[in-house]
């Protein structure tokens, strides 16, 4: 294993991450609610009646932050996503992600965040899942594949 | 007032996406490359996150509605079961293919960026295959958990 000291950004890392945070922490406080995107997300497919809305509102509030981000953050935080995986690659990827994500009853940000926060067992079994199919999958793309 | 405090906290967390380099492909697969050029930053977004999820979710164990007066919706499932561990192994090879997760990949379409958008109607096509495929395999209710 080697370093990439290029590509580091422990703060905006931090930071960011430290905003991730607040909103878990404001929504379950004010809204009483795990802030899980999957969830949030596959809660909608199909839409029931009087459990539609707060979705809604998160998704709008999520969609609305590159504007926001734009106005407000320094020069030189703005960054253009590097996305190398061909739309073939892209789309196998999004499947899985949709049916492992309902599957196993959430993703980075419930079982990650919020299930790690909470000291979930469960959610730390799921964390260890995806973080260690990441870590194979990678390692094979790049390095036995060398796709 | 819910509807004001679910959007801000959907456009904090799509900030905090964006500042922690979540929403950078490249950024989460050099972060996944732990056996190559490893880019360690998005650990101190998870690091970050639960600094500060850690005593929201303690404090709000203690109340029995949230601070804007409704119901507290914490996950009861505890079982650690096949459908949470094939779960997070799916969408973590999913994660490690492309590099988006569910959230980022919200946001990054928001952004505009094309192959963002390939991949959230994937992942909403394979979360439709799972609500169909639940509804048809699992005929009796055994199971309804939640993160």
């Amino acid at each position: 294993m080697t370093i990439d000291w290029a590509n580091f950004t422990p703060w905006a890392s931090l930071a960011g991450g430290v905003l991730l945070g607040v909103a878990s922490a404001l929504f379950v406080l004010l809204n009483g609610r795990v802030l899980g995107i999957s969830g949030i997300l596959g809660g909608l497919l199909p839409p029931k009646q009087g459990d539609a809305g707060w979705r809604v509102s998160v998704l709008l509030g999520m969609f609305s932050a590159p504007l926001v981000y734009g106005l407000l953050a320094p020069e030189g935080f703005i960054k253009a996503p590097q996305i190398d995986a061909s739309f073939g690659l892209v789309v196998v990827a999004g499947l899985l992600v949709g049916l492992g994500t309902r599957y196993g009853s959430g993703c980075t940000s419930g079982h990650g965040v919020c299930g790690l926060s909470r000291l979930s067992p469960r959610s730390l079994v799921a964390t260890l899942a995806f973080m260690g199919a990441g870590f194979v999958t990678v390692y094979l793309v790049r390095h036995v594949f060398g796709i | 007032m819910h509807r004001i405090s679910e959007f801000i906290v959907g456009l904090l967390f799509g900030l905090g996406l964006l500042l922690s380099g979540m929403t950078d492909p490249a950024k989460v697969l050099g972060f996944l490359d732990i056996l190559g050029t490893w880019d360690p930053s998005l650990a101190f977004v998870m690091g970050g996150a639960i600094a500060v999820g850690f005593f929201a979710f303690a404090l709000a164990k203690k109340r029995t509605t949230s601070f804007l007066g409704g119901a507290l919706h914490l996950p009861k499932a505890t079982q650690i079961d096949k459908r949470l561990v094939l779960g997070g192994l799916t969408f973590g090879a999913g994660w490690g293919l492309a590099g988006f997760c569910p959230g980022p990949g919200l946001v990054s379409m928001a952004s505009g960026e094309v192959k963002a958008a390939v991949f959230v109607a994937a992942m909403v096509a394979g979360m439709l295959v799972y609500e169909w495929a639940d509804r048809t395999l699992h005929r009796p209710p055994a199971h309804k958990a939640h993160a």
